[in-house]
């Protein structure tokens, strides 16, 4: 298959990541549609090492993956936090610092 | 052959996201997320990257998403607690803000001058992708980025320990058991067959 394939598939979840993002107002679904968005971003950069013939981008591909786990651990902890203190998991009710 | 597991596997990733985004409940929604994982791990190995695609199906398809079945567990994501009540603003614009980049994404992959997008790769050595050759790689070239990452895991371990901690501990009166209950719990004569491993075995002492 060309690569250019590769990048389609990544161009669409990247979107359908960012759909999500905006529309949803579970905490918990937005921390998921980051994870299709930053996972496009990772397809994309495995096509493009594939298309270089390096390896850079696959090193890219796993530190990318490990600020992904990072991200969702200090995510998936607050959320914890605000449902431990009965607070609504709604991302619109919580919007005591302004915005 | 590479077509067909290709198609397969991008039709999987793509439903297995639209799925996420669509589904109500979010226990689904991480079930749908790891299948469109599962179905991204052979889009890498189509593409040679096979440290890569063991690393997704094994860091995020296993942990980080057990780690998401338990926090929607925890949290509890019954099904119609969410509805899409977003702002009708948001409901209009937000897909079609996403439709907009995905147009101006195409426009700039389609009119792109890089030759090697029709390709399908340059060639590569023997060897491309597998573990040795990554881990070569990491603790030659990216010694530094590998480290730096070791020490942001570290800090997102301890932030989320310090996040989902308990608040109120031991010393509130009231609740659980003050200093001097705890002091008597250790000072009290544990019971034959309960403290080591040898104790337990059986055997003489």
């Amino acid at each position: 298959m060309a690569i250019g394939w590769y990048l389609t598939v990544s161009v669409l979840i990247f979107c359908i990541g960012l759909t999500g993002v905006l529309v949803r107002r579970n905490p918990l679904v937005i921390l998921l549609c980051l994870e299709l968005m930053l996972n496009a971003a990772n397809l994309a950069l495995v096509a493009f090492a594939r298309m270089h013939g390096g390896e850079a981008g696959q090193i890219f591909a796993l530190i990318v993956m490990v600020v992904a786990a990072c991200e969702v651990t200090v995510g998936l902890g607050l959320i914890v936090a605000i449902s431990r203190r009965g607070l609504a998991v709604d991302v619109d009710e919580l919007r005591e610092l302004g915005g | 052959m590479s077509a067909v597991v290709f198609f397969l596997a991008a039709i999987v990733a793509l439903g297995g996201a639209v799925a996420v985004v669509v589904l109500r409940n979010p226990f689904y929604a991480v079930l749908a997320l790891v299948c469109h994982l599962v179905a991204l791990a052979a889009l890498f190995l189509l593409l040679r990257a096979e440290f890569v695609a063991a690393a997704q199906v094994v860091v995020y398809a296993g942990a980080v998403m057990v780690l998401y079945v338990f926090v929607v567990a925890y949290v509890g994501g019954a099904p119609g607690t969410e509805e899409l009540r977003a702002g009708p603003a948001m409901r209009i614009f937000g897909p079609l803000m996403a439709v907009a980049l995905a147009v101006e994404l195409s426009i700039a992959l389609l009119g792109s001058a890089l030759s090697g997008i029709t390709s399908k790769g340059a060639h590569y050595i023997l060897g491309f992708g597998t573990p040795r050759q990554i881990g070569k790689l990491f603790l030659t070239d990216y010694l530094f980025v590998f480290e730096t990452a070791s020490l942001l895991l570290l800090v997102a371990a301890i932030g989320a320990v310090v996040l989902a901690r308990r608040r109120r501990g031991l010393d509130e009166p009231g609740q659980g058991m003050s200093v001097d209950d705890l002091r008597r719990l250790v000072a009290e004569p544990r019971p034959k067959d309960t403290g080591t491993m040898a104790e337990g075995a059986g055997t003489p002492s």
